[in-house]
């Protein structure tokens, strides 16, 4: 009796440490890797004088003057954004999912060299490539133009959409398109009655990824556009200037250009979790 | 309603291997309940794929009502098929789900709610479950809304896949028996897949067994257990199984358990003119009855299985029944046969026990074809 409980009570203690080892870890890597975020917003609300002292400073005055500079610029860029980014984003769901179907539900002959294909247009550098796309924009009267940002995103999204869609497809059970095709549904009603409503979540995760790729995507923007189409990465690169330091005004800035993002994120982080871990669970 | 034909119906998955369908001839009646059986692999479910148009067909054909289908679109068949993972469209109600086929043919909503409403009081689903989506429901609950998705199509021809392999045994027993009244009240054309003999036996009008893609005999569930065919039907129609033994011919019968075991003469003369010298003898659990006397031959008790009404008594046989190789020294590998004991006092493990059957429920098969003997 006494034995057991001796070897009971070390035991556990010896795991709860471990337990808490871990724990603080796992905290103190998610605080690193959190810090420069952190900075990045409370410096937003500094006044420039308080923003480039080192050591940087807690206690100051919070003001929102950064933030007005940063609304009264950002109109264009901002809307710019929002067209790229949802258009190419539309267009991408809008041609990925045929495709995924094309490369999963109904296999096309010879599916492993489309899918292939997909795939390696990314292994293109897209530095290698802006030279012949600045020509082909430039002859197609598409330079700085919206319309080309969108085009450019779409190509740019749609590999990965296609896989991303196609394995979604691929959970679907067998017996269910059986059942749809018994029942008399034709190609479209299948994909849009019976699959989309399945995959939806992968949908959504798909999309999502395609808009934090859109969003953040400089190297295009800033060759192909100057004014009329320039995006938000853009009016960040812009608020660095010249001559001095506006940390603040960056700050408030990249904070601004950030939120879109994160609160489309918030909003469907449960799809994105289910649509992501959707191959794992049966 | 309509009759449904297999003609030499073939299907080969790959090439230069065993066909999964080897030139089925199978026809079903209009109105009848036709039970496909057969163990994992035997081509069942391949067969009712063909006929539903979710399989191509490699050579012959198959016809519904004497039209041949061969080379018509699943849907355009006008057949209904009830699968064994229900396969209900998850993100539709149960309405929905029950409607989705009248829908993609056109009906009109009004007509649509009506045929639902019908289904689904004939199958006990209450109206309140039709709002429901499928995750909401139990298994049983789906397994009606699948049935209902088919029968309110009012096709020619019901299939259907093992559709009671997902429910619990009480369960099971409970639809099995719905199933069959309700295709009694309907009349329409049915064939059902199982690998479940039980279900086969209660559910069908004629039960077509089948074996490595090739059918081994077609027949009312009696004609199946009095007269099997070959011995892979005889043990497979009935449980407990028949016990099957083969044992080496002597005068007037078989050595078996070291006594010679008469043999009816049609069974002799078939022996004799196939030039046998061993034979499989086939018993089954019940025509074996317990001796007062030494009986026809004896062994002792190993495992007693109570089953409340009855009880099964496994009893090893000296000397065994299964012909050694060459005989000589080799021990001979002892067999064991199940009977049938009443179940209130049953004999007790160890006991020596001596069994007698009648001659009459003899059967025989070949021992290397497995051909019925003077069937």
């Amino acid at each position: 009796m006494t034995a057991m409980t001796a070897r009971v009570g070390p035991r556990r203690g010896r795991d709860v440490s471990k337990q808490a080892g871990w724990a603080v870890l796992a905290w103190v890597v998610a605080i690193a890797f959190f810090l420069p975020v952190l900075w990045m917003v409370i410096t937003a609300f500094k006044p420039e004088s308080a923003a480039e002292t080192w050591p940087p400073k807690f206690a100051f005055s919070p003001t929102l003057s950064q933030f007005r500079l940063v609304f009264s610029g950002m109109g264009p860029y901002f809307t710019h954004s929002a067209i790229a980014t949802i258009g190419s984003t539309i267009l991408v769901l809008l041609l990925g999912v045929p495709a995924a179907y094309a490369l999963s539900v109904q296999p096309v002959k010879r599916w492993r060299d489309g899918l292939f294909f997909f795939i390696s247009t990314k292994m293109l550098p897209i530095v290698a490539a802006i030279g012949p796309l600045y020509v082909i924009a430039l002859r197609a009267h598409l330079l700085d133009s919206i319309w080309l940002l969108i085009i450019l995103y779409t190509a740019m999204n749609l590999p990965l959409a296609v896989w991303m869609i196609r394995s979604f497809m691929l959970e679907v059970p067998g017996e269910l398109l059986e059942a749809a095709r018994l029942d008399g549904a034709g190609r479209i009603r299948e994909i849009g009655s019976v699959i989309m409503p399945v995959i939806a979540p992968g949908l959504v995760s798909t999309a999502l990824i395609c808009v934090i790729f859109a969003w953040n995507e400089l190297f295009l923007a800033i060759n192909l556009t100057v004014t009329n189409a320039a995006t938000m990465p853009m009016f960040l690169i812009s608020s660095v200037p010249q001559e001095g330091l506006y940390i603040a005004h960056l700050s408030a800035a990249a904070t601004v250009a950030s939120v879109p993002v994160i609160v489309v994120g918030w909003i469907a982080q449960r799809s994105l979790v289910r649509g992501l871990a959707m191959g794992a669970i049966k | 309603m309509a009759n449904v034909k297999f003609v030499s119906a073939t299907r080969v998955f790959g090439k230069n291997t065993q066909p999964a369908v080897d030139a089925l001839e199978l026809e079903v009646k209009d109105g009848e309940f036709m039970v496909l059986v057969g163990p994992s692999g035997s081509g069942k479910t391949t067969a009712l794929r063909m006929l539903a148009g979710l399989e191509p067909i490699d050579a012959g054909s198959v016809e519904i009502g004497d039209q041949d289908v061969t080379d018509v679109p699943a849907k355009d068949r006008d057949i209904a098929m009830v699968f064994q993972n229900y396969a209900l469209y998850p993100n539709k109600t149960v309405a929905d789900n029950m409607g989705f086929a009248l829908k993609m043919h056109g009906v009109p909503r009004a007509d649509r709610d009506r045929r639902v409403r019908e289904a689904a009081r004939l199958l006990d689903l209450d109206e309140e479950l039709l709002t429901r989506k499928p995750r909401q429901l139990s298994g049983g609950q789906r397994q009606r809304v699948a049935m209902g998705r088919a029968i309110v199509r009012e096709p020619r021809v019901f299939l259907m896949d093992e559709p009671l392999s997902n429910l619990d045994a009480k369960l099971r027993v409970q639809t099995r028996s719905q199933i069959a009244e309700l295709q009694r009240r309907l009349g329409t054309t049915t064939v059902y897949v199982t690998h479940d003999q039980v279900e086969a036996m209660t559910m069908g009008h004629r039960v077509a067994v089948l074996r490595n893609g090739q059918l081994q005999q077609c027949a009312t569930p009696r004609e199946l257990y009095d007269n099997p065919v070959n011995q892979f039907v005889a043990g497979f129609i009935g449980s407990p199984a028949m016990n099957l033994l083969t044992v080496p011919l002597t005068d007037g019968g078989v050595r078996l358990a070291g006594k010679v075991l008469p043999l009816p003469a049609p069974i002799r003369a078939a022996a004799a003119k196939a030039d046998l010298a061993t034979l499989v003898v086939g018993m089954r659990p019940e025509h074996l009855h317990l001796a007062s006397g030494s009986g026809d031959f004896g062994g002792e008790i190993m495992l007693v299985e109570e089953l409340g009404a009855d009880a099964l008594l496994h009893i090893r046989l000296p000397e065994g029944g299964t012909a050694g190789g060459s005989g000589g020294s080799s021990p001979q590998a002892s067999a064991v046969i199940v009977t049938r004991a009443e179940g209130r006092r049953p004999p007790s493990l160890g006991q020596d026990v001596a069994l007698q059957i009648n001659s009459a429920d003899l059967l025989a098969f070949h021992p290397v074809t497995g051909a019925r003997l003077a069937g």
